[in-house]
């Protein structure tokens, strides 16, 4: 028996002449979290749906919880929760009845089942919105109830996928503490991002995925000393003092020789090996007599990871995710 | 390892599509308005023709007919609301979950059901008002009613098959009164087939809904009906074994 909750190694899946996933590997010890990093089109979705049952690989497959995805599904299913990039809530039914149908169909009596919508929608605040019709939820709302859906049989694996996109920063944060409290319960998380930040605050292990391909597998620590640990942004109060600000920088990069990196709005951005830098960033631009309306040190963007791991920036020219097809 | 079928997973999920149709109760126009209007036009403006002058006389033999047209047309609303339904993410969820995959699918038609009670009380009552009176006992009645409604649930499984085959809801009407249309006229629903060309006969004589009308007409106005329930009771088994494997078959395709 391994310790791992999900064991993948060489999926691939094509939907017609579009390569979505072209020999994945992903694993996840129990009881932690694995980030899938990347952008739109990578293919996290359809390893999420693979591993999920909902869409079966062409080649090779996957086991999760020691089951076989391929040919184990039922076991599989009854042992993961899954929710989606879009909240797969009924919108005619309110949260209690979404939530008891999930129960009933998990073979929860009726009594049960009952008992556990309450307690998930008191554990997701959602305990006064109960009686509403899921289409009154606001997109927080809706979330968060999917969320409570996909955990009503207490999974032991639970896949999210991108459960934070379009959510707003305080949100975000909430979600997260729900993820970690799911982890402290025993559970084990595969989670996909879009964001660095997201994966770093909280994933054990970080899996980079790009055109199908792993193109990392990391801790958040090691794929941070890779693509550089954190980045400085600042944004002068006066335009005319751009070349000065940047030549100030260019100072205290921790590349040598990689010149600040800049962007339409006339910031300017360089790579920096820790917080430390802070108060010499800030000596120095007071020194030079630089006004600076925006200075923030920040993990760097997805588009910046794969800028470092791959040289080629994210984005544009990528195939839409398959979704639903 | 499949999971087995497990009937109260699909009572679970019936009540579910109960429960939405009750949502939006413009769903339920073509069980109650539609049979009204259709009896109303062809019981005064064909009847007098078609009958000799008697309207009361094709009243009686319009609507155990009558019965079976709505229901045919009625199928049609299920593969749409299936197709409508599958593209949201609440499928995926079904799909996630350790059920059977065929429950779904049972879970909506069995909700029909409630759409073709529906459609009995509505006819039944509505044709007692015009003067309708049957010939027979309340227990042939039920019979007759609930012969109806078991070849309306296999009648179902073709417009779930279609939804699911389909690109888009509005498709699924199409194709479907494509198929509606020639099978609710080429019967004995409205006239007797004795005045129509050979090869018309020869269709209307093969036609499931000829022999449920038939059989629903035996059942209300007296007279054999024996082997035309018979006939009936077939052409569902027939029509399940055919469609509810393709219907399945098609959702999991498009999963």
């Amino acid at each position: 028996m391994t310790d791992l909750a999900i064991e993948a190694t060489g999926l691939t899946k094509s939907f017609g002449k579009t390569k979505a996933l072209a020999g994945v590997d992903l694993a996840a010890r129990t009881g932690t979290v694995l980030g899938v990093l990347g952008p739109n089109g990578a293919g996290k979705t359809t390893a999420v749906r693979i591993l999920a049952t909902l869409l079966r690989a062409d080649s090779r497959t996957a086991l999760v919880n020691g089951f076989d995805v391929r040919t184990q599904p039922d076991k599989v299913r009854a042992s993961i929760g899954l929710t989606g990039q879009f909240a797969s809530v009924d919108d005619d039914l309110t949260g209690t009845q979404n939530l008891v149908m999930i129960g009933q169909l998990l073979d929860l009596p009726k009594k049960a089942a009952k008992a556990r919508a309450a307690e998930l929608l008191e554990w997701f605040d959602l305990t006064d919105a109960a009686s509403q019709q899921a289409k009154n939820y606001s997109g927080g709302m809706r979330r968060r109830l999917d969320l409570a859906a996909s955990l009503v049989g207490r999974p032991s694996v639970v896949f999210l996928d991108e459960p934070t996109t379009g959510l707003d920063p305080a949100k975000r944060e909430d979600m997260w503490d729900v993820v970690r409290g799911l982890v402290s319960d025993g559970s084990t998380v595969l989670l996909t991002t879009q964001y660095l930040d997201e994966a770093d605050a909280l994933a054990d292990e970080i899996t980079v995925i790009d055109h199908g391909k792993v193109i990392a597998h990391d801790t958040p620590h090691g794929l941070k000393r890779v693509v550089g640990g954190q980045r400085l942004t600042a944004h002068p109060l006066d335009p005319a003092r751009y070349d000065d600000l940047v030549t100030v920088l260019a100072g205290i990069s921790s590349v040598d020789g990689r010149p600040p990196e800049t962007d339409g709005r006339g910031s300017v951005t360089v790579q920096v090996d820790s917080d430390e830098v802070l108060p010499d960033v800030v000596a120095r631009l007071r020194a030079a007599g630089i006004a600076v309306d925006e200075l923030s040190l920040h993990l760097p963007s997805l588009d910046e990871v794969f800028f470092t791991l791959t040289g080629t920036r994210s984005g544009d020219s990528r195939v839409p995710e398959e979704i639903l097809s | 390892m499949k999971k087995r079928f497990s009937p109260r997973h699909a009572l679970v999920l019936a009540k579910r599509n109960v429960t939405k149709m009750l949502h939006s109760p413009e769903q339920f126009l073509d069980v109650t308005l539609q049979p009204i209007i259709f009896l109303l036009l062809f019981t005064y403006i064909f009847g007098g023709a078609l009958a000799g002058g008697s309207q009361h006389s094709y009243l009686e033999f319009l609507l155990p007919g009558m019965l079976g047209q709505t229901i045919a047309m009625s199928s049609v609303a299920i593969g749409q609301n299936m197709h409508a339904d599958i593209a949201k993410g609440v499928f995926d969820r079904f799909r996630s979950l350790p059920i059977a995959r065929s429950v779904p699918l049972v879970g909506a038609v069995l909700a029909d059901f409630s759409r073709y009670a529906i459609v009995c009380v509505v006819t039944m009552a509505f044709g007692y008002l015009l003067g309708f009176r049957i010939a027979t006992d309340p227990v042939k009645l039920i019979a007759a009613l609930g012969l109806a409604i078991c070849f309306a649930l296999s009648f179902a499984w073709i417009s779930v098959f279609v939804g699911m085959t389909v690109r888009s809801a509005g498709a699924v009407q199409g194709v479907m009164i494509l198929f509606v249309l020639p099978l609710s006229f080429g019967s004995n629903t409205f006239v007797k087939p004795a005045t129509m060309p050979g090869w018309l006969q020869a269709f209307v004589n093969v036609n499931p809904l000829s022999h449920l009308v038939s059989a629903v007409r035996g059942l209300m106005l007296g007279g054999p009906a024996g082997s035309q329930v018979a006939w009936t009771l077939a052409w569902c088994a027939g029509l399940l074994i055919v469609f509810f494997p393709l219907a399945l078959r098609a959702y999991i395709r498009r999963a």
